[in-house]
């Protein structure tokens, strides 16, 4: 297992050796293109996980300045959702059961911002930073562990976590995304370092050299070592494993920044930085928009969604989404990478197909290392039972059984789950595991049911 | 291709959903994938999957028991003429083996699958590639002359009551392969162990010295091989386990692929080579032992079925222990347990097949403790933990 080893004082190191680098054809470069604002934006409501929302406006045609209430949280009412932009609600879209999907608003030409007012946060009482963050819509940048869910602002987290290195497949680089954002996101850092009693957390890729590894106020870990080295999750299990009852928060490295702006400039301005990958992108830019921006916006060429998948986050936990909607809430990246619904003769020969990555060694690709592999979705063979055993472990870098944990959720024993690490994991962690299973079996939605499932029965 | 496909969408039709044949959807597939890898793409999770498949994996056992396969088919021949008194030809042999093994593959694979695929359509799940292994093992490590009607039988009661009973491939506790053989052993000794059964048709020659190594030892006679012959293979014994070398080969495909624990197999030769020492021991103990337990280790390791078990039966993932700690233990124990049945009991001296159906068992009770270190580890440092913060 990986150990926690202190050099000197700080940082501390933390080297990670299970895991797997996969490495794919479509790369983001390092081009940043600065868009001005979307003719439309939305804000989707199931973009943040287990919610309730609660509208403020039940109908369209109202006016409202970036930063001002769109709904609220029906369990956690202090966490509010607000408008990245000012302009006009032009619809309320709504399923199944009346669940609200979007919130589309048409931005104005001149933005205005509702003033939450400039402030150090290391000069603001907790609860005055507290109150800011989650009342200025800040709040959902905040996610909570256990459960994957949005952090309540009643809780006082024992550390916080955020995650500089991307070690995911084709994931964004944020040195660069954060580049030209580091004032701001020291004072993120600050107000952040508010809100715990314990430490403020930040990984850093070890290797590439950056402003983010000299931030202040805040416990550096200089992480090296493959996929998923750079998960929240295994840099918390390392540092400040949570316990039963413990909770843990952890942010995306761009919220951060707007939280610093926020506390910078009294606005909040929820800029996201999008990095186009996968082989079947016509571009691999970065763009900088704003929150909630339509899909076409940054891919302005018209994507066929049937034949490539155009998938919102990156290619092993992002979501697909189609050509006319809108990139996630919490999106870095958008991957497009080709269907693969085509049949392949004789696929499941082994060492035939070695085009096709595979961390097995019943595929020669492996001995090739430094090649960039084509990928589409198929899922090369069908579901089956659990039977290979060890694949696993082997791109699970944390002391937990992953198989054995799978067959508690599966079959629902919560003193199991338990017993065995189920507070310490999201789907995210199990993401690799999934991709290198041999049966095919879909790990990550296991282990979201079974949050889901213990969050109801423990809370 | 594309016309074979269009052949085989042609066909699938009635089998499709609302199709009239929508039920036997299990085993069309089966067919199909076992030319085409599915159109099949991710629709949860992780867009993008590995390239192995089940299939694949199986397909890689296979692959590992070939050159076994095909030494035992010209072994069994071989055995046969030398026993007649006749120096065959290579192909002679070979052609007398194959002309009693390759029925019993068919009967094993014709009976096994037929009871696979009528689960499958019952169930409504797909058929599984397990079976494509267990069903090749079966034949394998029977004695030659065994009639069909027996291997039908095992194959049978080691399908049923060994795998579906449990709930299908990945649920069962013993090993089918195993369990057919075990069954057949119990169901019809004299077909199974003597020194009538090991060469094919001796029990038509007269004179008759076609026993396996441990049946000798056993029965207190000569052992009639060297090291060298154990180690080829070209000796009496059930069709495939004899030649540790090309066993040894299958184990390379096996740890090379990583389809099979190189863990279990390095324990299970270390597990037995430890007791063979224990016993070889003895006489400096001042105990006199016996041809069996004076029978030197590195040779209990080439005789009987001891290294195919080990290779080929141990390293069966679903009935072996899962975590990588227990799977030591587990292979140790399975071979240190083959050798004291072998020893300690004369009427069966091949205790390799026992010791590993007696560990099937005990897999998960080790699981059930490696992993407990864990859980324990992780309830620990939730005491330490108010310490911490106080």
């Amino acid at each position: 297992m990986q150990k926690f080893k202190a050099e000197q004082k700080m940082p501390t190191d933390l080297k990670v050796k299970k895991g797997l680098n996969l490495n794919l054809k479509g790369d983001a470069e390092r081009n940043l293109v600065k868009l001005d604002l979307p003719s439309k934006i939305a804000v989707k409501p199931p973009d943040f996980y287990g919610t309730v929302p609660k509208l403020i406006y039940k109908k369209p045609d109202v006016y409202v300045k970036a930063g001002d209430e769109l709904f609220y949280s029906k369990y956690a009412e202090r966490t509010r959702f607000v408008s990245p932009v000012s302009g006009k609600i032009t619809a309320i879209n709504r399923g199944a059961k009346r669940r609200v999907l979007s919130i589309e608003i048409e931005p104005d030409k001149k933005q205005e911002f509702k003033d939450f007012g400039k402030a150090n946060p290391l000069e603001l009482s907790v609860d005055e930073v507290k109150e800011k963050i989650f009342s200025s819509g800040c709040g959902a940048f905040i996610k909570q562990r256990p459960y994957d869910v949005l952090a309540n602002a009643d809780d006082t987290p024992k550390s916080i976590f955020i995650s500089t290195y991307n070690s995911a497949p084709l994931g964004p680089s944020f040195e660069f995304i954060l580049n030209d954002k580091m004032e701001d996101f020291q004072t993120g850092l600050d107000a952040l370092t508010q809100l715990t009693k314990g430490k403020v957390y930040v990984g850093v890729d070890k290797k590439a050299q950056s402003d983010l590894h000299n931030v202040k106020n805040a416990e550096i870990i200089r992480v090296s070592g493959p996929h998923p080295a750079g998960n929240v999750g295994v840099q918390i299990h390392n540092a400040d494993p949570i316990n039963a009852g413990e909770v843990v928060w952890t942010l995306r490295p761009e919220d951060v920044a707007i939280i610093g702006h926020l506390f910078n400039t009294g606005e909040y301005k929820p800029e996201r930085t999008i990095a186009i990958t996968g082989n079947a992108a016509p571009d691999h830019s970065y763009y900088r928009t704003i929150i909630g921006a339509p899909v076409a916006f940054v891919l302005p060429e018209k994507v066929d969604d049937s034949k490539i998948r155009i998938i919102s986050g990156d290619v092993l936990t992002g979501e697909a989404v189609e050509y006319d909607d809108y990139i996630n809430f919490y999106s870095n990246e958008l991957c497009l990478i080709p269907e693969g619904n085509t049949h392949r003769m004789f696929g499941w020969l082994p060492f035939k197909d070695n085009n096709i990555p595979s961390m097995h060694k019943t595929s020669f690709s492996w001995l090739f290392p430094k090649k960039k592999f084509d990928v589409n979705t198929n899922t090369n063979g069908e579901e089956r039972a659990l039977v290979v055993t060890g694949e696993m472990e082997e791109v699970m870098p944390m002391d937990i059984y992953p198989m054995q944990l799978l067959k508690a959720c599966m079959v629902g024993d919560i003193e199991k789950m338990e017993n065995l690490g189920i507070y310490e994991v999201i789907p995210e962690d199990f993401a690799l595991v999934e991709y290198v299973n041999t049966s095919k079996i879909n790990a990550q939605q296991i282990i979201r049911e079974a949050l889901d499932r213990v969050l109801l029965e423990v809370g | 291709m594309n016309i074979i496909r269009k052949q085989l969408d042609k066909i699938r039709e009635p089998f499709e959903e609302g199709g009239k044949f929508e039920q036997y959807q299990p085993a069309i597939n089966a067919l199909d994938t076992f030319l085409f890898v599915p159109k099949y793409t991710t629709k949860k999770g992780a867009h993008i999957r590995d390239a192995v498949d089940l299939k694949r994996t199986m397909i890689t056992v296979i692959i590992a028991l070939i050159p076994a396969l095909l030494f035992g088919m010209w072994n069994a021949g071989y055995q046969h003429y030398v026993e007649l008194g006749q120096e065959p030809g290579i192909l002679e042999a070979f052609m007398h083996g194959a002309y009693k093994i390759v029925p019993m593959i068919v009967v094993s694979y014709g009976v096994g699958l037929a009871i696979e695929f009528f689960f499958a359509v019952k169930r409504g799940h797909e058929v599984n590639e397990g079976y494509l292994v267990t069903g090749l093992l079966i034949p394998m490590i029977m004695p030659i002359d065994i009639p069909l009607w027996m291997v039908a039988l095992s194959v049978i009661f080691s399908v049923l009551i060994a795998k579906e009973a449990f709930g299908g491939t990945g649920m069962n506790l013993l090993n089918p392969a195993l369990t057919a053989r075990a069954f057949a052993f119990f169901a019809y000794p004299t077909y199974m162990s003597g020194n009538k059964v090991w060469v094919s048709e001796a029990s038509n020659v007269d004179t008759i010295s076609g026993e396996t190594i441990l049946g000798a030892l056993a029965g207190g006679k000569e052992v009639a091989y060297n090291t060298a012959s154990m180690f080829s293979g070209v000796i009496p014994g059930s069709i495939s386990e004899t030649s540790t070398l090309l066993i040894l080969l299958g184990a390379g495909v096996l740890i090379f692929t990583k389809v099979g624990s190189w863990r279990i197999i390095l324990s299970g030769f270390a597990g037995a080579a430890a007791m063979g020492l224990i016993f070889n021991a003895l006489p400096s103990l001042g105990v006199e032992g016996n041809a069996l337990t004076n029978f030197p280790w590195y040779q209990h390791l080439i005789v009987g079925g001891l290294a195919f078990g080990v290779v080929f039966m141990a390293t069966d993932p679903v009935s072996g222990s899962q975590t990588n700690k227990g799977k030591w233990i587990y292979g140790f124990l399975i071979g240190f347990l083959g050798v004291m049945i072998r020893i300690f009991n004369p009427a069966y001296p091949e205790g390799i097949m026992l010791a590993i159906l007696l560990m099937n068992v005990f897999a998960p009770t080790i699981d059930h403790y490696v992993v407990g270190g864990n859980i324990k580890r992780r309830k620990k440092r939730l005491k330490t933990q108010p310490a911490k913060a106080a």
